[in-house]
């Protein structure tokens, strides 16, 4: 009991934090208390997209180079062997990081765009439009999104183009959502009412009193839209209506290598050689989820428990 | 007193229970409504030139006409949605794209007769995987949450975790590489046909089942263990430990008769999800299911077929939202007991 | 209270109990003993954080999940509950240790009925058998005064009113007969009228029947009719222990009296003459649902008005229509005798900035991510174009206003404490420079000394500035230190509108007298004396 009523003063209340950190030096201090499941997927992440920049530098052979032998096993010139048509499935592999994550980033920052900015609108205008809009949302939500994704793909056809834009707006329906649900609990807050009583504009309310406070369960959520977009752009390529060849995608290579599964028992590596890409689409989700659950926990605690 | 008069007027009129399923089913009835509307206007974007990419090249004008007149395409939309709306009560799904030639030859079989033992096979496949997955993933999350933070918990977590992240084929091609090449125990390959004996065919389908049950178990267990812990934390709950109610007591008589709208959705959600799932699975191991349909006809762009088969895939998909919400609002003392 | 006591049922030694948060463990209680006789009732009080409830519930020897009983002994009749796992304690729980839940609505399981929730230990520990327990519970709710007390026990909880949930709780606690009761902040969710109710129910059941209790709240007042002894709680250690008529008239720890220290202020009225806002029969409505009747309400430049009322008397609506947030679907609003537009968009920014508003939680109030120097500084920017070196300048002349000193200019408003925010708040409605500023229950979420603090600010700041407060609550005290002129709502209308002593001042009508009666005063026999005149 330091403080009698005699000598009290507003100033000298006990306040929880007293010293202020830069941004680097807090992020710094997030860092080393991380678990080491944060710190593989951060290590993971970084990988990936150090191979996706530098493919054509770190790739031994170009991406659609054939070679003579088909199905070639695994040696010194091609560390993975080769394809059904004689490419090199190490090379492949390295530009597929390229091509998925390129893809699946595009189509995520487009679904963001489309979904964040109509929740925002929605959950500020509150009257017909978020009524329009949420209907609209629901109704698209009770279709499958990969059902839809392949009834559309089959009338427009699998480019890459209509890949993105067809994932990005059903995928948009999720953020919609969730920008919306988050916004909402921002815009009650008496904080927005006093800037609304002050008289600011709309603009200037959505900038600096909501975006700001709305930001890290977005960036958590656009870590999981990426890898559930990553998994659903995998899929379709594997079922072959995504990403077409001679584009290089590890969702196709596992379908075309699918049949050397059957040679496991006489050679392991051969049997190995179509879970690789497999295996690359899982490992980066896993990496991603790590770093998604990590954030979340050191956020916000906004679904802690998913 | 002020609650019996209430209820004494609300009883005349609807049992809110009711009032509130009619209105659930309302909404279902729209949704669906709306959906196969979207289903049904998809072909109508179809390219222009879509008569001759189907029929080739060397069709003549006339059986490019007689074609689209088939599709109903000279007439307007409104009314063609209607017609088709009609048919497909009917369970008539119009006539496969495939098996049509250039000279106007039609060996096309109807939409409903490719579809129809695909869909057996689908429903079969989906059914058994549910059987044993929905009480494993319940019997798993219910522990995990009731041992919450204990290893068990932990290690189950991050099991699943693990196991979100995998695309489906990867866990396929897994289960194919250990159960089917290394040691061969299950056949790698799933081919049915409609004269399979039954103990054979779960013995085919045993890997796709499998895989499915894996990949439905870990996206179920973590659900039903959040909407466990979140039911615990209630203060009620704590209240019934205060009471001295004994451990069983509080899950069986405090927790579980509030739990069911929770546990209905997660096992609505993960009944859906099984739907989606299904299509991948199916090509992986060869299925005959309606997945496999559907993807093969997407390839061929044999837009009939991918219709009926979005329309089923999606109108499953509503039902068991529909039956979720339904048996919450039924289990609602709210709506049961109203004022 | 005429039970002598003297065999100890409880004894606490020497507790310590750790919660965990932000990846570690925190002390909450530090060593703290407690003695209780059987049939004696002791108040445990204190503000938040005093660690009174988690207290509370370790004298059951239980811990919340997240928390831990680090250290010490608690015996039972005999019993060290410490020593006993969960298993062992189950007996003794809701059988001869009884707990009574601040918010009952949550406390009570929705899918069950109120009499089956009541029974359930009763029967559980074989104290009676299933008819014989149903029958003694209506005897309960008989006696706890609750209306139709042989059917009640058929509804669900949902269907019975918050204040009659309560005493079904005290009933639910009461029928196994327990030897000690404990009531956390069992009346703090109610209203005063109803409070009232609830606690003579409470205390005539529990003196009935003899049990112990330990009675945890905040207030004082409230304590004091209910307990024998109060033990004063601050950060997790003992203040001091008393017999509650002693506490009141001479406690020994200078901290105790703060406890009541807005109490103790008093501001002398004065009447103004010039009116500077005045609602005139204003109707307003959510949706179909009416919430003011033809509201008329002066505000004098330069006074505070106090508006009091129970929940649901539409005394914030009242200021939502004045700021333009709910226009009125009849009447207006006059500034300065010119009627004021009835949306907030149609209002001009001079008119907007006569008006400020603070409000309840502080932490609500400002942007999480904004500093302390741009919460109020935008104002000054928006208001007054001021910008750079004038702006800063101004922030530090309005932070030394509210007492703090320039260095807070850099901090989060998570770097605050809850006085600290409030006066932020303050500081921000006052960079406006505005002639009235709406208070709504702008001390209701903060302890008493801060409470003081806040108050005397706003006092100060009327003077030097002349500024006029529309000040909203429900406490009696605070009116009393705040306000020149009360008007009183009820439902939706205004009960009556006058200076301070003509209001607190008999006659009163109806609602007035109830809801002034209603007030516990720091007086151990205020109670008693309520309900014979009541009868």
């Amino acid at each position: 009991m330091s403080q009698t009523p005699e000598t009290y003063s507003a100033a000298a209340e006990v306040a929880a934090v007293r010293k202020r950190r830069g941004r680097f030096e807090r992020s710094w201090i997030a860092l080393k208390k991380a678990p080491i499941s944060a710190w593989f997927g951060l290590i993971v992440v970084s990988a990936y997209v150090f191979v996706a920049l530098f493919a054509p530098l770190l790739a031994p052979y170009g991406e659609a180079e054939i070679f003579p032998t088909p199905f070639g096993p695994w040696d010194e010139t091609h560390r993975f062997g080769t394809d059904q048509i004689g490419r090199d499935i190490f090379t492949r592999l390295i530009y597929g990081a390229r091509n998925t994550m390129g893809i699946a980033l595009m189509t995520t920052l487009l679904s963001f765009i489309i979904g964040g900015g109509l929740g925002l609108v929605a959950a500020i205008n509150r009257s017909w439009l978020d009524q329009i809009l949420s209907r609209s949302v629901d109704v698209l939500m009770a279709i499958p999104s990969l059902i839809f994704a392949l009834m559309l793909l089959s009338i427009f056809g699998s480019t890459v183009t209509s890949l993105i834009v067809i994932i990005a707006v059903l995928d948009s329906t999720r953020v919609f959502r969730l920008t919306r649900a988050v916004a909402i609990n921002v815009v009650v807050m008496d904080y927005v009412e006093a800037a609304r009583l002050r008289g600011e504009k709309i603009g200037w309310i959505m900038r600096r009193e909501i975006l700001p406070n709305i930001m890290p369960p977005l960036i958590a959520e656009f870590g999981l839209r990426f890898s559930f977009v990553f998994l659903t752009i995998a899929a379709l390529s594997f079922l072959g209506v995504g990403i077409q060849p001679p584009t290089a995608d590890w969702g196709s290579m596992v379908r075309e290598n699918a049949s050397l599964i059957q040679f496991a028992q006489y050679d392991i590596k051969a049997g190995l050689t179509p879970l690789l890409p497999a295996a690359a689409i899982a490992l980066l989700t896993v990496a991603v989820n790590f770093v998604v659950d990590w954030f979340l926990h050191t956020s916000s605690g906004l679904r802690d428990e998913h | 007193m002020v609650a019996r008069q209430g209820l004494r007027r609300k009883r005349n009129i609807l049992h809110p229970v009711l009032a509130t399923i009619l209105k659930r089913l309302g909404l279902g009835v729209a949704t669906l409504f709306v959906v196969s509307a979207i289903i049904f206007s998809s072909i109508s974007l179809l390219p222009g030139d879509f008569g001759e990419a189907v029929l080739g090249q060397a069709a003549t004008e006339e059986t490019v006409a007689a074609f689209r007149r088939e599709l109903g395409l000279d007439k307007p939309a409104p009314v063609r949605y209607l017609d088709w709306v009609a048919s497909v009560l009917k369970g008539d799904f119009g006539t496969s794209f495939s098996g049509r030639a250039a000279s106007g030859v039609d060996r096309s079989r109807s939409v409903a007769e490719l579809i129809g033992p695909r869909l057996k096979n689908t429903l079969f496949l989906a059914g058994v995987t549910a059987v044993i997955a929905v009480p494993l993933a319940l019997f798993l999350g219910l522990t995990a949450a009731l041992y919450r933070n204990s290893f068990y918990d932990r290690s189950v977590n991050a099991m699943t975790l693990t196991t979100i992240s995998m695309p489906e084929f990867f866990v396929a091609y897994i289960l194919i590489l250990l159960l089917a090449s290394l040691w061969p125990v299950f056949p790698s390959l799933a081919n049915v046909d409609a004269s399979t004996e039954l103990a054979e065919r779960l013995r085919r389908i045993a890997l796709p089942a499998l895989t499915l049950t894996l990949v439905i178990v870990a996206h179920m267990m973590r659900m039903t263990r959040a909407a466990i812990i979140n039911l615990l934390a209630s203060p009620y709950i704590e209240m019934a430990r205060l009471k001295g109610a004994t451990r069983s007591e509080v899950i069986l008589k405090h927790a579980l008769p509030n739990a069911w709208a929770p546990i209905a959705t997660v096992i609505a959600f993960n009944l859906a999800y099984l739907v989606v799932g299904v299509v991948v699975v199916e090509v992986v191991f060869v299925y005959p299911g309606i997945g496999q349909l559907m993807v093969d006809s997407v390839t061929a762009r044999d837009t009939p077929v991918v219709q009926a088969c979005a329309l089923i895939f999606a109108g499953t998909y509503i039902v068991l939202n529909l039956i979720a919400d339904i048996i919450g609002i039924v289990t609602n003392p709210r709506l049961l007991h109203p004022r | 209270m005429s039970i002598e006591h003297n065999d100890v049922l409880l004894e606490m030694r020497n507790i310590h109990i750790e919660g965990f948060s932000d990846e570690q463990w925190h002390p909450i209680i530090k060593g703290v003993d407690l003695t209780l006789k059987r049939g004696q009732v002791l108040g445990l009080i204190g503000e938040s954080g005093a660690g009174k409830s988690t207290l509370g519930l370790a004298a059951m020897g239980f811990a919340r999940p997240g928390c831990r009983i680090t250290q010490g002994s608690i015996h039972f009749a005999g019993v060290n509950l410490a020593t006993l796992s969960e298993a062992e304690k189950r007996p003794y729980w809701g059988n001869r240790i009884a707990y009574v839940a601040q918010s009952a609505a949550a406390a009570f399981n929705p899918a069950h009925r109120l009499i089956d929730q009541t029974c359930e230990s009763a029967i559980r520990a074989n104290i009676q058998s299933a008819t014989e327990s149903r029958q003694d519970a209506v005897a309960l709710y008989e006696s706890l005064q609750l209306p139709d007390a042989g059917n009640i026990g058929e509804r669900y909880p949902h269907q019975v009113s918050g204040g009659q949930l309560q005493r079904v709780m005290t009933a639910m606690a009461m029928s196994p007969r327990p030897d000690l009761i404990i009531f956390d902040e069992p009346t703090t969710a109610l209203d005063v009228t109803t409070q009232v109710e609830v606690l003579s129910a409470m205390r005539k059941i529990v003196e009935h029947y003899g049990a112990a209790a330990i009675y945890i709240t905040h207030d004082l007042a409230v304590v004091a009719q209910m307990a024998d002894d109060i033990k004063v709680l601050r950060y997790g250690e003992e203040v001091e222990e008393a017999e509650t008529r002693t506490m009141l008239e001479s406690p020994k720890e200078e901290y105790t009296r703060s406890l009541w220290s807005v109490r103790a202020l008093e501001k002398s009225e004065e009447k103004g003459e010039d009116i500077v806002l005045s609602m005139q029969g204003i109707d307003a409505a959510y949706g179909s649902a009416k919430v003011l009747h033809n509201v008329s309400i002066n505000l004098p430049r330069g006074k505070t008005v106090a508006v009091v009322g129970e929940s649901g008397s539409g005394k914030s609506t009242a200021a939502r229509v004045i700021t333009g947030l709910l226009p009125p679907s009849a009447g207006s609003v006059q500034f300065n005798g010119t009627a004021l537009p009835a949306a907030l968009r149609e209002r001009t920014p001079e008119q907007l900035q006569r008006i400020q508003m603070i409000y309840q939680m502080a932490d609500t109030a400002m942007n999480p991510r904004q500093t302390v120097g741009e919460i109020i500084g935008r104002p000054l920017e928006f208001y007054l174009n001021l910008s750079g070196q004038q702006r800063e300048k101004r922030v530090i002349e309005l932070l030394e206003m509210i007492e703090l000193d320039e260095s807070f200019i850099d901090r989060l408003p998570s770097e605050l404490s809850g006085g600290q925010k409030q006066r932020v708040c303050i500081a921000r409605a006052l960079a406006a420079e505005p002639d009235i500023i709406i208070c709504d229950e702008v001390t209701s979420a903060l302890d008493q000394i801060v409470q003081e603090g806040i108050l005397q600010l706003l006092l100060r700041l009327q003077n030097e500035f002349g500024i006029s407060y529309l000040f909203i609550t429900h406490d009696i005290a605070t009116v009393k230190a705040i306000s020149d002129e009360i008007v009183v709502m009820f439902q939706g209308e205004v009960v009556e509108q006058g200076l301070k002593s003509e209001i607190l001042t008999p006659p009163h009508p109806e609602y007035t007298e109830l809801l002034l009666s209603s007030v516990p005063e720091m007086d151990p026999d205020w109670l008693t004396t309520l309900l014979k005149e009541r009868v």
